[in-house]
């Protein structure tokens, strides 16, 4: 009778945690997993426009950008203030495009080349001008499919 | 010889460390996911390229938008507002397609529905290269989102469903994959934009 006695008296016993750290490392794993770093430096400002009608971008990995907008204030003391293309990680004119569109075609698997997407960031008030020579690039290469990056609105306005 | 025992790894802090991992991937994620409107370009020209068919000015639906962002839809000065409800006025057109000016029929083989009338409209799209991309994306929101909204009334009429059921159930189900197939033969998304003018700069 007294070993049972025993263990009642023994008050609150600590939380046990000892499960803590795995439970944190789950949580770790799921951000590791699923955090995409930002691979470019925007050189460009790009304020995107709104739209109601859009689709999500989906498989990121079979989609790459093409930034059009005015250099960020700290460059355009260096650059000026007309909107430029940027590729990757620099300024570009609309003939790298070309060059561009086959460089991503090589990083990826041949099956999942027809299925690559173009996504142009303009900035809302760039000018069409630029984007459409980019869209003319874009056909040269071949590469038609593309997607104008915009934010999902309930409304437009005038 | 005495042997000492090993002592145990203090795994007291493990959790700390975790702790600091975790909160570095929890302030570099970004949850938020990319938006567009996704287009299809056309092919690239041909050197030697038969000339483009003609086409009668009833079935085109014209829309130019010049550097000041002033759209002008069918000869008339109009706000990007009521763009949508002129393009579904068209796309929709006159059930028995004898107005004239509103898109002739063409006999098309449609699943499910069989042999029936469909239009020949097209929408033209024309921009100067001054006008602003908002204004761009604008237009064509409005344009996609009429092609959008007669293809969802028509659903809805004809099949009881819309849109969005039909391509939910798109992959599962042959009837559905079919009723969407329908409804996009019968409302094929036209949306044909002209080479820039630069009169603008």
């Amino acid at each position: 009778m007294s070993k049972f006695k025993k263990k009642k008296s023994g008050g609150i016993p600590a939380v046990n945690t000892a499960a803590l750290p795995d439970i944190v490392f789950m949580l770790l794993f799921f951000f590791m997993v699923t955090t995409v770093m930002r691979e470019v430096t925007l050189k460009v400002k790009v304020v995107t426009p709104q739209a109601t009608e859009v689709n999500k971008l989906e498989r990121k990995s079979l989609v790459s950008y093409i930034y059009i907008g005015e250099p960020t204030d700290l460059l355009q003391a260096q650059f000026g203030t007309a909107d430029r293309i940027q590729l990757n990680d620099a300024f570009a004119t609309k003939k790298d495009i070309i060059p561009f569109v086959e460089g991503e075609r090589e990083q990826t698997d041949p099956a999942e080349v027809p299925l690559m997407t173009f996504s142009i960031k303009a900035d809302q008030k760039a000018e069409m001008g630029i984007v459409t020579d980019v869209k003319q690039e874009l056909r040269k290469a071949n590469a038609l499919k593309i997607n104008y990056s915009t934010k999902k609105t309930d409304k437009i306005v005038d | 010889m005495a042997r000492r025992a090993s002592p145990e790894i203090n795994a007291g802090s493990m959790a700390d460390i975790a702790f600091l991992l975790l909160i570095f991937f929890l302030v570099t994620t970004t949850m938020d996911v990319d938006t567009g409107l996704t287009r299809k370009l056309p092919p690239p020209i041909e050197e030697e390229q038969d000339k483009p068919p003609e086409v009668k000015e009833r079935n085109v639906f014209q829309v130019l938008v010049n550097a000041n962002d002033a759209l002008l839809v069918e000869g008339e000065l109009i706000l990007v507002t009521q763009l949508r409800e002129a393009a579904k006025e068209f796309i929709v057109g006159d059930p028995t397609f004898t107005d004239e000016s509103m898109p002739e029929g063409r006999a098309t083989d449609v699943p499910i529905l069989g042999k029936i009338m469909v239009s020949k409209q097209i929408v033209s799209l024309q921009n100067d290269r001054g006008t602003s991309y908002e204004m761009y994306i604008k237009v064509q929101n409005e344009l996609v989102g009429a092609y959008n909204e007669v293809r969802n009334e028509y659903a809805q009429r004809k099949f009881g469903k819309t849109m969005q059921e039909l391509e939910a159930g798109a992959e599962v189900s042959k009837l559905f994959d079919d009723q969407l197939d329908a409804v996009k033969k019968v409302y094929p998304q036209r949306i044909s934009e002209a080479e820039p003018k630069n009169v603008g700069e």
